[in-house]
């Protein structure tokens, strides 16, 4: 892996950038510069920067109301804590009065692995884009990671985007083409079947279009960095010209960006649907790159799964 | 304050206890205790301390306030309305279909700075107000009403902590003390006191006063601000008051009164407010 940089880092680097030039940039944070990575915000932006302690529901409602006063708000915290604890200050405070938060959740889903439940979050997805209005994300690489946060520095919107901890490979080679709001990124082609994935599943997604290649079978695959609102066109071409689709996404199989799919291919034009994530279960302790092995959620094993479908409904 | 200004924020809250209960008494719902025994409170701010234009609801220098007990929206709305932040005609709306006049705050209507509702949110949002006023060096100053029930809330105390850390002595918080929450006796329910000195272990400016003496509101408003501190006024209220049936009665909560009991508390008021005019 020749990256080293991971996502939490570059959307760092790149808040420090924007937040030097706009004042009105602040940080909000819960005793988590460190996992963070806020450290330089913190020290060379005193003024932008709120230290609230380990208290989550707090630093939502702060964030709220630093915003009602025309602060762009950036409130960080590890993605379990923030997407649980805070849920009800999201709702209300946020949502429901209009103050446009950017809750930025890190080491999300089951980046802190052999941690525990407690501190994994693999439910985000799914509370968040349920709230009206609330845009939520999950980019698939640093090049994205910058994308998402120019573009939030520069749009007054409420979103929720959860990133990863460790680094994972470039998906993309810039940031000007890795990420255009609302829209999926097609980086893949073929006509059997669409893998459609977000966030650290992107470049497994990738992997395994690159082995089924090898064995004849063309998959378009979908980089869907934004859940909500979701790319309806982009999955609709997915049905319509591929016939089947698969999600891969680390979260559970329950409310999350497959879900979102499912909704929209049901409804205008169903197709087979195959939703890879976490299993209805606690899951079991261990690395990141052990835990995404052992759930299928790797190339090896996607492309399995594809197979298994193509043979089922396909031929 | 003036014998004269004293007498005419008397007669405004009991002329806004008659418009709130007509409102709920028309709704045939509505948070009628704690919206009276609020009333006072909400009427020494609206018409005395806070720096608003209702022309312009908008306005970034404007004072905030945050109604953290969202349930008591009545006698927040008859103030708005009569304040002339929207058409007093338009209380009729309150609870009806596509009325943005709803039972809890709603930004939708002018004046209404924060949707509340669901109880320990308004201080968080009121710390993030001050503390973004503070850094701007802004004179914009935030008050925020809290109940006592409210106060079991986890989230109230991250937020007096933080206050606290924060220096915010641009922040006043009030908690209408009326020992009645929606299942009987505060203390009872939960046991809050001491809450003076609960406050002040948090660093507050703590001022525990009578919440219906209008003198003693004023001066509590009023006081110099102690550099660095938050200011805390814990008024003690009646849930209820101005009703005497419906003082100090947890029933009352969110009580509708019927068509007798509406007339008796109008009665009520009525003669309250020519014995206040008597004393002209």
């Amino acid at each position: 892996m020749s990256n080293t940089i991971p996502n939490r880092k570059a959307f760092t680097d790149t808040l420090v950038d924007l937040a030097t030039k706009d004042p009105s940039i602040f940080v909000v944070t819960s005793d988590a510069r460190g996992s963070v990575t806020l450290e330089k915000f913190a020290d060379t932006l005193p003024g932008q920067f709120v230290e609230v302690g380990i208290a989550e529901q707090n630093e939502i409602g702060i964030a709220a109301g630093l915003a009602s006063f025309g602060k762009r708000v950036f409130a960080c915290a590890p993605a379990c804590f923030l997407s649980t604890r805070s849920l009800e200050q999201v709702k209300v405070d946020v949502v429901y009065s209009q103050n446009p938060v950017r809750i930025i959740g890190i080491s999300g889903g089951i980046s802190y692995g052999a941690l525990g439940y407690s501190h994994q979050s693999l439910h985000d997805f799914a509370v968040m884009r349920t709230f009206a209005d609330l845009a939520v994300l999950c980019p698939a690489d640093r090049f994205q990671t910058e994308a998402i946060t120019r573009w939030l520095a520069e749009h007054d919107v409420a979103a929720y985007v959860r990133m990863g901890r460790g680094p994972v490979p470039d998906v993309y080679a810039n940031v000007q083409e890795s990420f255009t709001f609302g829209k999926a990124n097609r980086l893949s082609e073929g006509s059997d079947a669409t893998i459609i994935a977000n966030g650290e599943t992107v470049h497994h997604a990738l992997e395994a279009a690159k082995i089924l290649g090898t064995q004849g079978i063309g998959v378009r695959v979908l980089d869907m960095p934004t859940i909500k609102p979701i790319d309806r066109d982009a999955i609709l071409s997915a049905a319509v010209e591929t016939g089947l689709i698969i999600t891969v996404e680390e979260h559970s199989i329950f409310g999350g960006m497959g879900s979102a799919v499912a909704e929209i291919v049901s409804q205008e034009h169903p197709v087979p649907i195959r939703i890879i994530g976490i299993p209805d279960e606690i899951p079991i302790g261990g690395s990141s790159a052990e835990l995404f092995d052992h759930y299928g959620l790797t190339g090896d094993a996607i492309a399995s799964e594809v197979m298994t479908l193509i043979k089922k409904f396909k031929r | 304050m003036t014998h004269a200004e004293l007498q005419a924020l008397r007669l405004k809250s009991t002329s806004l206890r008659k418009a709130l209960l007509g409102m709920i008494y028309r709704a045939k719902t509505g948070h009628t205790g704690g919206s009276l025994s609020s009333v006072d409170i909400l009427t020494v701010l609206y018409y005395h301390v806070l720096r608003i234009d209702p022309k312009h609801p908008k306005d970034p220098n404007r004072d905030r306030f945050i109604m953290s007990k969202g349930h008591s929206v009545e006698a927040l709305y008859v103030i708005l309305a009569d304040k002339g932040f929207f058409p007093l005609e338009e209380l009729k709306t309150f609870s009806k279909f596509d009325s943005r006049l709803i039972g809890h705050p709603s930004v939708k209507v002018p004046g209404v700075e924060l949707n509340t509702g669901a109880l320990g949110h308004g201080l968080s949002c009121s710390v993030g107000m001050a503390l973004a006023a503070q850094r701007d060096r802004s004179a914009v100053r935030v008050f925020c009403l809290m109940g006592d029930g409210e106060q079991a809330e986890g989230s109230v105390w991250e937020a007096a902590m933080a206050a606290s850390n924060f220096k915010l002595d641009n922040l006043t918080a009030i908690i209408d003390r009326n020992r009645l929450q929606i299942s009987g006796n505060t203390e009872t329910v939960m046991k809050l006191d001491s809450l003076q000195e609960k406050w002040e272990a948090f660093g507050w400016d703590v001022h525990t006063v009578d919440g219906h003496d209008f003198s003693a509101l004023t001066e509590a408003f009023g006081a110099p601000q102690v550099l660095g501190k938050p200011r805390m006024i814990i008024a003690e209220t009646l849930k209820g008051k101005g009703v005497s049936y419906m003082q100090d009665n947890a029933k009352w909560h969110h009580g509708v009164p019927d068509d007798q009991q509406y007339h008796l508390a109008l009665e009520e008021l009525e003669s309250y407010m020519q014995e206040v005019r008597g004393h002209e």
